[in-house]
């Protein structure tokens, strides 16, 4: 280290020394229950009743999706809804062998942006895929939105249990 | 446009787990920067701090159970917050604190203290997510890098290997490092035969979980000039914030990173990038990401970034030396902080202190930027001697 | 000599107990677009730079700026947040300008605070987390041990800051977005629920909903705008120990020191004649008080007699929080201090309606991040 440079030591600890230096531990109870608003709220209806919406912008012509209550482009208010999917194809995906935490999964997850028929170019969401072999997943792969029965929805993106190959 | 300098830097060492509070290592480092251009705090006009996310340190409002430790007690302090890009805008931060005109000598603390999130870290990235539409998914942090790397190879037609070679780049770099976690000499095998975490995303193309803080002190040039005889000066910066919608974006370029370096570039009075560019840092939390940023800094062509790390352009002897410290990769990644540390890095390259880290050519322009959130915030600094 | 730069546009929504029907998103469109409009301004061609304020833990999502671009018009622009409350944002909007990195900037703070389920187990969260958390207090408690050792050495009485709550409920009842305007006696401020004694429930604020946006400009922009340009004269921030243990109790400290550089800035030498209102915090009702002597608004010790002689007053000699306060229109946590600047900015044109203050011409606003902070704000206003 050059005299000039000023790195100073801190003291790393190993994981023994972590669990038993004194400290105090804390959960905070952090609860939220968040306003849907107009447009997700719209949307979350819709997942309820198998359809999925997406809101227009006159301005630019545009197919919002995720749908928004404003055009971020124009800055105006959306104009419309339009129902898009439930097919599309796989824009980019990942599959996933960890858990937050860094445990292994028994089963991977496969996370997906899901770029939906009928929105505009480029508008996807993120979802994941299932009744697929990862080995078989690729980037440009037809998908569609598989529905929970609907006594099982409960206006929320689960409602979609996961995107399938179109066969 | 006012003359603003950095006058002087420091840092702790990064660890995986500091004995020491955050408060304690945001001290140590600010002392150690005030140290190297012999100030003290009373001459201290105002502070900036950066910190990643609160659920990190568990302390909500962080900024606030910081600052006496950031040395702001009864001064001037906000707390700037771009998530991983936090690092270069408190640089900026610092940089528009003193250009207008409000304060003299600015002290820029970045601090971050990962370890204090139980059970992982990771923990406090589950709420970075949409709450309605991607939470209820259970998103995992490493699945939006692995899908923008995904989409980053399959755009270009690259391989995993083409990528790998900057993770053993940088924790080479590293291990001239006094500060560095994870230096060392790591082969491109090692690097496709490690844990695969999240395709293509595997063990060693990640920087660790690291406890660390950086400071720097700014200052306008007439306070500057009595303070050194080799300031540093602030020669551009730049920002900019993509949508929320990431699933909206073409994840292949990062759009926002080149509207940032634009920005610092037009402000720096930089035509031509990568001939007026004499080293730089890159923001490297994965080793794609180095390129990736590169790409978006114009200083190669999309997709071609790859080649210039397999012809040893990018190297610390090469023709544009990325991340000669090691960067997040091999000196560690505590978020905000190593933002700092890169450009704390550019600042002892510029004056020729970087020791044995030291690139050469005598530089007299480099670049440090940083890059955050939904894979959405560029922040670019281009300083000068 | 600092340069000349203005509020050109303010737009607010919300300034409700609840807004259920709207999402945050939703909430800070309506009042960017009602802002963008009052400027004659388009975001997506004529603002070069955005601040917004926000806490991750008050929004419930780490990483909060992500989620700031879109419905502010700020979408591939240069925005950035500040983990601070507005009226830093506001400051940091001013030093942009200075810089001369932007010519327009737009500033925006908003409370959605009805979204959170547990805020004071989220205030307790921002506690020393080894010596402090640990015994597990309610924050509140603060707020009374404060107003305890004023009483106690004799700074106020009980009964004036109950009067506080009188003179601001009663200040909301002209105002429009204030959704708690009451006419209370002082008896009934003294007689309601105990909160942390010695202060009552109606001595402290509830929480509201709100967004507030306000456009800044550069002296070369104002001229070309068909605006009426309310100046920034002055700016100061500041803050004592975070700890409990080592802060000073007696006096609001972050905002005498925020004030200094205020005045210093602005050329206030006397505050309380120069100054013709001020929107100042009042999240609880002695807080007022505290931070009318440390702003000079009174002398140490005489800001309850001047309150019971009617001297803040909204047609008192120095109308302190006309606009109802927090008392009034509610807690906007980071939002809060954008409020009161609104507020001061709304006077100095002479467009507060019901409770305009007569020929003003330079307005202070101040804003405490709250509990268990000791961290605040000054904004100088005048046309």
């Amino acid at each position: 280290m050059s005299s000039a440079e000023r790195v100073v030591p801190v003291r790393g600890l190993s994981d023994s020394e972590f669990r038993s230096v004194p400290g105090t531990e804390a959960r905070v109870r952090a609860e939220y229950s968040w306003d849907a608003g107009y447009a997700m709220g719209t949307f979350l209806k819709g997942l309820k009743e198998g359809k999925i919406l997406a809101t227009t912008c006159r301005t630019c012509g545009r197919t919002l999706f995720p749908p928004r209550a404003f055009c971020e482009e124009c800055f105006r208010p959306t104009d419309g809804w339009k129902e898009v999917g439930p097919t599309g194809h796989v824009y980019t995906f990942s599959i996933c062998y960890v858990s937050w935490d860094m445990r292994r999964l028994a089963v991977p997850e496969i996370p997906a942006v899901i770029r939906l028929d009928g929105a505009s170019p480029g508008m996807g969401i993120l979802h994941l895929l299932g009744e697929v072999d990862p080995s078989r997943v690729e980037v440009g792969m037809k998908v569609q939105a598989v529905f929970r029965p609907p006594e099982e929805r409960r206006g929320a993106i689960t409602d979609v249990l996961h995107f399938r190959p179109v066969s | 446009m006012p003359r603003v300098a950095v006058v002087g830097a420091g840092m702790t060492r990064f660890v995986r787990r500091a004995e020491e509070t955050g408060k304690e290592l945001a001290w140590k480092a600010a002392k150690a920067a005030l140290d190297s251009c012999e100030l003290t705090l009373e001459k201290v006009d105002a502070v900036v701090l950066a910190s990643a996310p609160d659920a990190f340190d568990g302390v909500h409002m962080k900024g606030e159970y910081l600052s006496d430790g950031a040395g702001a007690w009864r001064k001037p302090l906000i707390r700037s917050y771009v998530g991983g890009g936090s690092g270069v805008f408190a640089a900026i931060q610092g940089w528009y604190h003193v250009a207008s005109g409000l304060f003299d000598t600015v002290l820029v603390v970045a601090e971050e203290k990962m370890s204090s999130a139980q059970p992982h870290p990771q923990g406090a990235f589950l709420t970075i997510f949409d709450n309605m539409i991607e939470r209820p998914l259970g998103p995992n942090l490493l699945w939006i890098f692995a899908m923008e790397m995904n989409a980053y190879m399959t755009r270009y037609g690259l391989e995993k290997k083409d990528i790998a070679l900057v993770a053993v780049k940088n924790k080479k770099n590293a291990k001239d490092h006094p500060a560095a976690l994870l230096g060392g000499d790591i082969t491109v095998e090692d690097v496709l035969n490690s844990e695969v975490l999240a395709w293509p995303v595997q063990r060693l193309d990640v920087s660790p979980i690291t406890d660390g803080a950086v400071a720097i002190v700014m200052a306008a040039e007439h306070v500057a000039k009595r303070l050194t005889d080799k300031p540093v000066w602030v020669a551009g910066v730049g920002w900019h914030l993509d949508t929320a919608y990431w699933t909206d974006r073409d994840l292949h370029y990062p759009r926002y990173v080149e509207y940032a370096a634009r920005m610092a570039y037009e402000m720096a009075g930089i035509r031509e990038p990568r001939k007026e560019i004499h080293v730089v840092e890159p923001y490297d939390p994965f080793d794609y990401k180095e390129l990736h940023h590169l790409e978006g800094l114009l200083l190669f062509p999309p997709g071609k970034a790859p080649e210039a790390a397999r012809d040893g352009v990018l190297d610390r002897d090469g023709d544009l030396p990325s991340c000669p410290s090691g960067g997040l990769l091999g000196v560690g990644n505590p978020i905000a902080a190593a933002g700092l540390m890169k450009v704390a890095e550019i600042f002892w390259q510029l004056r020729g202190e970087a020791g044995a880290r030291q690139v050469p050519g005598d530089p007299r322009c480099g670049l440090a930027q940083a890059w955050g959130d939904l894979m959405q915030v560029a922040t670019v600094m281009v300083l000068r001697r | 000599m600092h340069p000349k730069i203005a509020v050109v546009g303010v737009g607010w929504a919300g300034f409700q107990p609840q807004t259920p029907g709207i999402s945050y998103k939703e909430l800070m469109f309506e009042a960017a677009t009602r802002a963008y409009a009052d400027a004659g301004l388009d975001p997506r061609r004529d603002v070069d730079s955005w601040v917004s304020a926000s806490e991750d833990y008050h929004e419930g999502t780490s990483i909060f700026d992500e989620y700031i671009p879109d419905q502010l018009g700020a979408a591939l622009r240069p925005a950035h947040t500040v983990a601070a409350d507005g009226l830093h944002a506001l400051a940091t909007g001013w030093m942009l300008i200075a810089s001369g990195v932007a010519r327009v900037v737009a500033v925006e703070a908003h409370s959605k605070a009805s979204d959170i389920l547990s805020l004071p187990e989220i205030t307790a969260f921002a506690l020393d987390p080894v010596v402090e958390r640990p015994l597990g207090i309610h924050p509140g408690a603060i707020a009374g041990l404060e107003a305890d050792l004023a009483y106690s050495r004799g700074a106020f009485t009980r009964e004036d800051t109950a009067r506080v709550v009188v003179k601001n409920k009663g200040n909301a009842l002209k105002n429009p977005r204030a959704s708690f305007a009451a006419r209370l006696s002082v008896e009934d401020v003294l007689a309601a629920e105990p909160l942390a004694t010695p202060l009552t429930v109606l001595d402290e604020a509830p929480r509201a909903d709100a967004a507030i946006v306000l456009v800044l400009a550069s002296e070369d922009v104002v001229k070309a705008l068909d605006v009426a340009p309310v100046w920034i004269r002055g700016l100061g921030w500041s803050q004592d120990a975070p700890s409990l243990e080592t802060r000073e109790w007696e006096e609001a400290v972050y905002a005498r020191e925020a004030a200094k550089r205020a005045y210093q800035m602005a050329a206030i030498k006397d505050p309380a004649t120069q100054l013709d209102l001020a929107e100042i915090d009042d999240t609880y009702s002695h807080k007022e008080l505290l931070h009318m002597e440390a702003l000079g608004l009174a002398a140490e010790g005489e800001a309850g007699y001047l309150v019971a002689k009617g001297y803040a007053d909204l047609d008192g000699e120095l109308p302190v929080n006309p606009s109802g306060g927090s008392l009034g229109w509610g807690n906007l946590l980071e939002a809060t201090g954008l409020a009161r600047a609104m507020e001061v900015v709304l006077q100095l044109r002479g467009e507060a309606g019901a409770h305009q203050v007569e020929g003003c011409e330079q307005g202070l606003a101040m804003s405490w991040r709250g509990l268990p902070t000791a961290s605040g704000a000054v904004a100088i206003f005048g046309v």
